[in-house]
């Protein structure tokens, strides 16, 4: 998806952010672009392409920018993906990805045209993401970049661990902080 | 022993960490916590499942504003999916003994409203909701940013999320802003010089006299929209503007709490030799009234110029052309002039009393035109009470307009509050996102002014042309 500042309301629109359950917003992700307005699908649209199919979604530059709702980090996992690639994300989009279990790489603005370059040439053509050597590979052409992400993050995501356990386990910790707090 | 100077933004952020994670983020204290009934519900979900409970109910807020209806509230939510949403904000804030202003409650309306009207918004607080326009809240010198479900539910749960520090930049605009010209025209001209990514990674502190001499009304329109450039948040140091404006509001403390409070507060700015890690200044007389042409806040332009080419406004010329196209435009054509099919004004950017008096003073002794549907929407039913007791109701009914019920409404299209695919509406709001308003619907985002303008002639217009 070569577009750039693709934003949450491109990526789930407001009007499916009614429901009070995590379930389900893959059927909407990218609604607008996906579908016409009688619900049949867009031929031109990516997602509706048999030939592109994966894990990995690809986006341009400034992914996710706009609201905070996690629906739209959601509705991308319940698709199907488990990792975004772009050269930038939005910061909010970032961390709820990080938090539903997405890994989102950033790589650079070249390696980024390369990979859309590669997908141009073969539709089928692989892209391997290796979160424990923290690289992305083309697979046909063997170019490769690494990809930064912390080292409290990366533990999390390789073990299944969130950031909510990590929080219980210090409570004792921030009550005391909170009580110095003068709000 | 000297102390290192530090910035607005360091002193408020470093008094907040309760722990450093090496090579992660920090553990971040939160002082206020606002939700509201879209993003909140799968929080309470989750909790449940894990057997938690609210840590510090005194210090969440709940107020009902994404997805409620502008007319008859007074009636059941038509809307099933809606109302359910509704029921789940105020079934769970009971249970967990959380401060809830539904629908109907007079306290009701949008949360970046209704936190800075009530005094619950202060100087020096950390403050979050899961909503992007939570940066509202740095017009008072406080870090406020938005958040997604998953840390609703660590605030819920601990009081706390884990937050990697943001890099600071400080935006300094000085000089005298020109007649008409308004802090929205501000914002939407600094958008445009920086890009919708422009400040991503960044938490901005806005510095200089144009801020120094703005109302908080209009520091907040400024804050708010910190995020259409990628930042984390905006702030503003709080000054004598502030204080007054807290001062005797409900939650704000009061006696000998206040002259404490005051004291710290006095203390949040930036000192002398801070550093930031980029810096912009601008001048206040290269601000004209400005619009939106495109599908991102960053594709605004001065309302008498014309829509620049591809090459001059950067970025991915596909990318350009798709939301041309999506607007209907052509590069290098005028803006004034164009139809106005519908005008907005409202929301946690615009939806307050100076907003309302600004759209007034043009519409006043003038009528809507004809074909133009315009949706005039309170940020509360405090801003809704100042509407009719200031007589702004009476000019508005005058002129063939009618006031509707408090909400977010047609700034994000939730509830019925939707522009048709096609149609052009001024809007202002935060977001000129291709469906924002409605599916296939087109948004020029503009000051309240701009749109009073559109509202009277049916076309974009330059407001300094009928301002007396």
């Amino acid at each position: 998806m070569p577009i750039e500042n693709v934003d949450t309301d491109q990526i789930i629109p407001a009007r499916f952010l009614k429901a009070t359950e995590r379930k389900g917003f893959g059927d909407n992700l990218f609604r607008d672009w996906r579908y016409e307005s009688d619900n049949t699908p867009k031929k031109d649209f990516v997602l509706n392409n048999p030939i592109y199919s994966g894990k990995i979604l690809v986006g341009g530059k400034n992914f996710g920018s706009g609201s905070s709702r996690e629906h739209a980090a959601w509705a991308i996992y319940d698709y199907g993906f488990r990792c975004v690639v772009s050269s930038f994300f939005a910061d909010i989009f970032k961390n709820n990805s990080l938090n539903v279990g997405i890994l989102p790489v950033t790589v650079s603005p070249a390696f980024l045209d390369k990979i859309f370059t590669a997908i141009e040439a073969d539709p089928k053509a692989e892209l391997v993401v290796d979160l424990s050597a923290q690289s992305i590979t083309i697979a046909a052409t063997g170019e490769s970049e690494s990809f930064d992400i912390n080292s409290y993050k990366k533990h999390n995501l390789m073990n299944g661990y969130d950031d909510i356990d990590y929080l219980q386990a210090m409570k004792e910790e921030i009550k005391q902080f909170a009580d110095k707090s003068i709000y | 022993m000297s102390i290192k100077p530090a910035t607005l933004f360091d002193k408020v952020w470093d008094s907040h960490v309760v722990r450093k994670i090496e090579d992660g983020p920090d553990v971040f204290f939160i002082d206020r916590h606002f939700i509201h009934e879209v993003t909140s519900p799968v929080a309470f979900l989750g909790m449940e499942g894990r057997g938690l409970k609210v840590m510090f109910p005194e210090k969440t807020f709940a107020t009902a504003d994404h997805n409620t209806p502008t007319i008859n509230q007074h009636l059941p939510v038509a809307d099933p999916l809606s109302a359910n949403q509704l029921k789940a904000l105020e079934t769970n804030s009971g249970k967990y003994g959380i401060s809830h202003w539904g629908l109907g409650n007079p306290k009701n309306g949008i949360v970046h409203v209704v936190g800075p009207e009530n005094g619950i918004t202060l100087p020096g607080m950390t403050i979050v909701c899961g909503d992007s326009h939570t940066s509202t809240h740095g017009a008072f010198g406080a870090i406020a940013f938005g958040i997604g479900t998953s840390e609703v539910e660590m605030v819920l749960s601990s009081q706390c999320i884990m937050q990697p520090k943001p890099k600071k930049m400080r935006i300094n605009v000085n000089g005298k802003l020109g007649k008409g010209i308004t802090p929205k025209d501000v914002v939407l001209f600094i958008i445009s010089q920086l890009t919708a990514a422009g400040a991503t990674g960044y938490f901005v502190e806005f510095a200089g006299e144009v801020f120094e001499n703005m109302t908080m009304e209009g520091r907040m329109t400024v804050c708010n929209m910190s995020i259409e450039m990628g930042a984390r948040g905006g702030m503003i140091a709080p000054d004598e503007t502030t204080f007054n404006y807290i001062k005797g509001r409900e939650k704000a403390p009061q006696g000998e709490a206040w002259e404490k409070s005051l004291a710290y507060w006095k203390s949040l700015k930036t000192d002398a030799g801070a550093t930031f890690d980029i810096e912009y200044n601008y001048n206040a007389a290269d601000i004209e009234p400005m619009i939106t042409y495109g599908t991102n806040p960053g594709m605004g332009i001065g309302i008498t110029k014309n829509i620049p080419t591809s090459e001059v406004a950067g970025g991915s010329k596909s990318s350009y052309e798709k939301s041309l196209h999506y607007m209907g435009f052509n590069e290098q054509e005028p803006m004034l002039g164009k139809k106005v099919d519908y005008v907005f004004i409202g929301s946690c950017t615009n939806g307050r009393i100076e907003d309302f008096r600004a759209f007034a003073s043009i519409v006043k002794g003038r009528k809507k035109a004809d074909h133009v549907t315009a949706w005039i929407v309170p940020g509360s039913h405090i801003v809704e009470q100042q509407i009719r007791e200031e007589g702004i109701l009476d000019i508005l009914t005058e002129a063939g307009f009618q006031l509707r019920q408090p909400g977010c409404s047609a700034c994000l299209a939730m509830n019925d509050d939707k522009v048709p695919a096609g149609k052009y509406a001024v809007s202002t709001s935060n977001r000129n996102f291709e469906g924002r308003q409605g599916p296939g619907s087109r948004t020029l985002l503009a000051s309240p002014l701009v749109a009073a303008a559109a509202a009277v002639t049916g076309v974009v217009t330059d407001p300094r042309e009928l301002i007396a």
